[in-house]
């Protein structure tokens, strides 16, 4: 196993435990495994940061620009904002559901969704855009985006890590009465 | 032994718990907060674990316990350490029994904090001796190291960690929980000359400090966290005699930019203990180099200490970095940053990575903002619709109400440290007396430095406005209990002080309690109470949105809305978006705390519930 993963979002969009499932399959594997999280003010509706990275001879916790084999983004726009870290050939997962802050109705920069997708589209190669909102319906409910993500990254074959270690993590991680929801929302793309 | 996933500061609790620490005293404060946190959480039932008023306190009930031969521990973030700056300064002269570590944590960026403040400085200004871990590994057992050389030479020594490595996470080997250590404190033996400091003690005092620390600095030169490496010997002469000198999480950062170089076998000095600096070990680096640049983040102590090295041994080699402007002078470093650095000093060249950045559409602005749903939006609504275009000035103070500052709500005009909002008031009273002067102080602001500021106002006889935005939390660093709260860290529960007795027993008459959500009531308060002579007080009390859960929503009516936007621009609450020409409400946001509804003018908005 060696991947170096950037999952990014706005605070409160759950992208910690993402964060958490992917070292917790990295650690089941015997795999050395570093994180670094944004922790603080930012998690008050601002930007916010995973970096991931699993394999030997790692000492950065976090990723270098270029480098990410997969970007985990559970928002367009700040999928385009932590662009920069994925590599050439890298696979980027968006949610295609935006949080559009306060500031761009109170005079800040407008939120142009169509003019970030498709800044996402003519600069990914393989990109994976997630019906956030078709999912949350199919799955009844919305709060399983993380690892509808995480199976929608896994089944694009950008990580070196297998379903079945985060089928295990999602068993070690997660409480009884979340698993039957959580596995479901983890095969959701590969359904679709 | 066996493996877990940390947090940095998991870390350093459970290498703490390994040492036999026995008690804990600590206030929040990013990112320093998860060290006490995780020792009351894994020490439970071993150990004595508090969060105290604040950061002074903290430090005098460890020092006591130090006195009395326990191992203990202070965590605090570094703005934290300037309020416990008075009592630390004066226990390294008096000295220690027990092991006593104060863990540290500094800010780069600063991502959380109002100033970026290095504590290696402040161990050179107190005299105590440092730790700076550069990995989460490394954080685990330099504390229980850090325990053990306070104990045998009878000081405080300092943990200090920045974002990155108290944040960061590491699968790593910890010690089983029946393998820690323990410990049986002595207990407090009297000893007048030795606990009671006066200028006699402290003259003889200082003098075996500096000895001891010129000692230490010997030593350290031999301590494994600090390292020397030498150049190897297939890197190209051109670069031989370039060495790099870094420290904490920049040595991870130089170690992966050097590997993208291809330049890993270039000399590089690791300092671990940056006071008492380690001489010997800087002095055989230096003797094998022309240059070297000192990564460093916040201050440039390990390029000062080298050219102070330099200096006294008369040797001609160039010390780069932030005093030469190789360096950034402030903020965050990041592993393009140092490449970048590292590239320039060697006269490299380094593809550019950010290409993709060129034709990025204009990208939202995500300042962090009050939650919808936040009580303390209703209460700075209430004082701005109260005070109108009177002559007015609003003192802010440290916590999630500082976000109040941001618009629409523009309701901070000042912000300095814990407390000062009450105290900045008064000194712009004394100058303007006309002036309308009201501070804003949070429950647990109050409880750490609020209260001798209202004492301060009352008895010097100024006109002033406290409000006090009780959310029954210490809501920005994760809700932690207070005294206010009547839970204690060691999950007790106790009687809670009572703001209003506390500012009823200092003299203060008026004295009002009031919910924010019920907007009239609080607008009609505060321009009553506003008008009184003297200093007064309302206290806005309604929980933290977070804790408080609510399940209730409110709705915009599409037909009713008239598109005036009244609301989103009034308020700045994160679920109310505009689409369409209409008004709308994130229903994953929203808490349905009403001040929408109460606030559109032709009452569109319904289904909330007022907590």
């Amino acid at each position: 196993m060696r991947d170096n993963i950037v999952l990014c979002g706005v605070g409160g969009q759950g992208t910690v435990l993402a964060s958490r499932l992917l070292s917790t399959a990295a650690m089941l594997r015997n795999v050395p495994v570093k994180a670094a999280e944004t922790i603080g003010m930012a998690q008050r509706g601002g930007s916010v940061t995973s970096h991931v990275r699993i394999g030997e001879g790692v000492s950065s916790p976090l990723v270098a620009k270029g480098t990410a084999d997969l970007l985990m983004a559970f928002e367009p726009a700040e999928a385009a904002r932590q662009l920069s870290y994925l590599k050439p050939d890298g696979v980027a997962v968006v949610s295609n559901r935006p949080v559009i802050p306060v500031s761009s109705v109170t005079g800040g920069p407008a939120y142009d969704l169509n003019a970030i997708m498709d800044y996402l589209k003519s600069h990914v190669e393989r990109l994976i855009v997630v019906d956030a909102d078709a999912a949350s319906s199919a799955l009844g409910s919305s709060r399983v985006l993380n690892v509808v993500l995480l199976g929608a990254a896994l089944h694009s074959g950008a990580l070196s890590m297998d379903a079945d270690v985060m089928r295990e993590a999602i068993h070690a991680r997660l409480p009884q009465r979340f698993l039957e929801l959580n596995l479901s929302a983890l095969d959701y793309v590969k359904q679709v | 032994m066996h493996t877990e996933f940390l947090m940095g500061n998991e870390a350093i609790a459970l290498g703490a718990l390994a040492a036999g620490v026995q008690v804990v005293a600590g206030y929040p404060g990013t990112p320093s907060t998860e060290v006490l946190e995780t020792a009351a959480k894994r020490g439970a039932g071993r150990i004595y674990v508090e969060w105290s008023c604040n950061e002074k306190a903290a430090m005098e009930v460890a020092a006591g316990a130090a006195y009395a031969g326990a191992r203990t521990l202070v965590t605090c973030k570094q703005v934290g350490l300037n309020v416990a700056a008075d009592p630390l300064m004066s226990l390294e002269y008096v000295g220690t029994k027990g092991g006593m570590v104060v863990m540290v944590a500094d800010d780069p960026g600063p991502i959380s904090s109002q100033t970026e403040q290095d504590t290696r400085t402040f161990a050179q200004f107190s005299k105590v001796p440092v730790f700076d871990p550069s990995s989460v590994k490394e954080a685990y057992d330099m504390v229980r190291e850090a325990f053990e050389l306070s104990e045998l030479e009878g000081t405080p020594v300092f943990l200090r960690a920045t974002t990155r490595v108290d944040h960061g996470y590491e699968a790593i080997e910890v010690a089983d929980e029946q393998d820690w250590k323990t410990h049986d404190a002595e207990g407090f033996v009297k000893d007048a000359s030795r606990w009671v400091i006066f200028p006699r003690l402290s003259v003889v005092n200082h003098a075996n400090i500096e000895r001891r620390n010129a000692r230490l600095a010997k030593e350290f030169s031999d301590c494994p966290f600090n390292s020397a490496s030498n150049a190897s010997s297939d890197l190209p002469s051109a670069f031989a005699r370039k060495g790099i000198a870094t420290h904490g999480i920049n040595y991870s950062y130089t170690q992966e930019a050097l590997a993208a170089l291809g330049l890993e076998g270039l000399p590089v000095l690791k300092v671990g203990t940056p006071f008492p600096f380690p001489e010997d070990l800087a002095l055989r680096f230096l003797q094998g180099v022309d240059e070297v640049l000192c990564v460093e983040e916040l201050d440039p102590v390990i390029e000062r200490s080298l050219l102070q090295v330099c200096g006294k041994h008369g040797l001609r080699v160039a010390i780069k970095g932030k005093l030469t402007d190789n360096m950034a002078l402030s903020g965050e470093n990041t592993i393009e940053s140092v490449q970048r650095a590292i590239a320039d000093y060697l006269n490299v060249q380094v593809s550019d990575i950010a290409t993709k950045d060129q034709d990025m559409p204009p990208l939202p602005v995500r300042p962090p903002v009050l939650c919808a749903g936040c009580p303390h939006r209703a209460s700075f609504y209430a004082v701005k619709c109260a005070m109108g275009k009177k002559k007015t000035v609003f003192c802010g103070d440290i916590g999630c109400y500082t976000l109040g500052n941001a618009h629409p709500l523009n309701m901070v005009d000042t912000c300095l440290c814990m407390g000062a909002g009450i105290t900045v008031a008064q000194g712009i009273y004394h100058v303007e007396p006309d002036t309308k002067c009201f501070s804003f102080t949070g429950d647990s602001t109050f409880f750490a430095s609020g209260i001798t500021g209202v004492v301060n106002a009352y008895y010097n006889q100024v006109d002033l406005t406290v409000i006090v935005l009780d959310n029954s939390t210490t809501a920005m660093t994760g809700h932690q209990p207070h005294p206010g709260t009547g839970r204690t860290m060691m999950g007790d529960a106790v009687a809670p002080v009572s703001i209003e007795a506390v500012l009823r027993g200092i003299g203060l008459k008026t004295v009002e309690t009031v919910n924010p959500f019920d907007h009239e009531l609080a607008v009609s308060t505060v321009q009553r109470v506003s008008e009184l002579p003297g200093v007064k007080a309302i206290i806005f009390k309604s929980p933290c949105v977070m804790l408080s859960k609510p399940n209730a929503k409110s709705v915009v009516s599409a037909s009713d809305c008239i598109g005036c936007k009244r609301c989103i621009r009034e308020l700045g609450c994160p679920a109310l978006f505009f689409e369409n020409g209409k008004a709308r409400i994130d229903e994953t946001q929203c808490s349905g705390c009403t001040l929408c509804e109460q606030v559109c003018p032709v009452g569109a908005i319904a289904g909330g519930e007022k907590l």
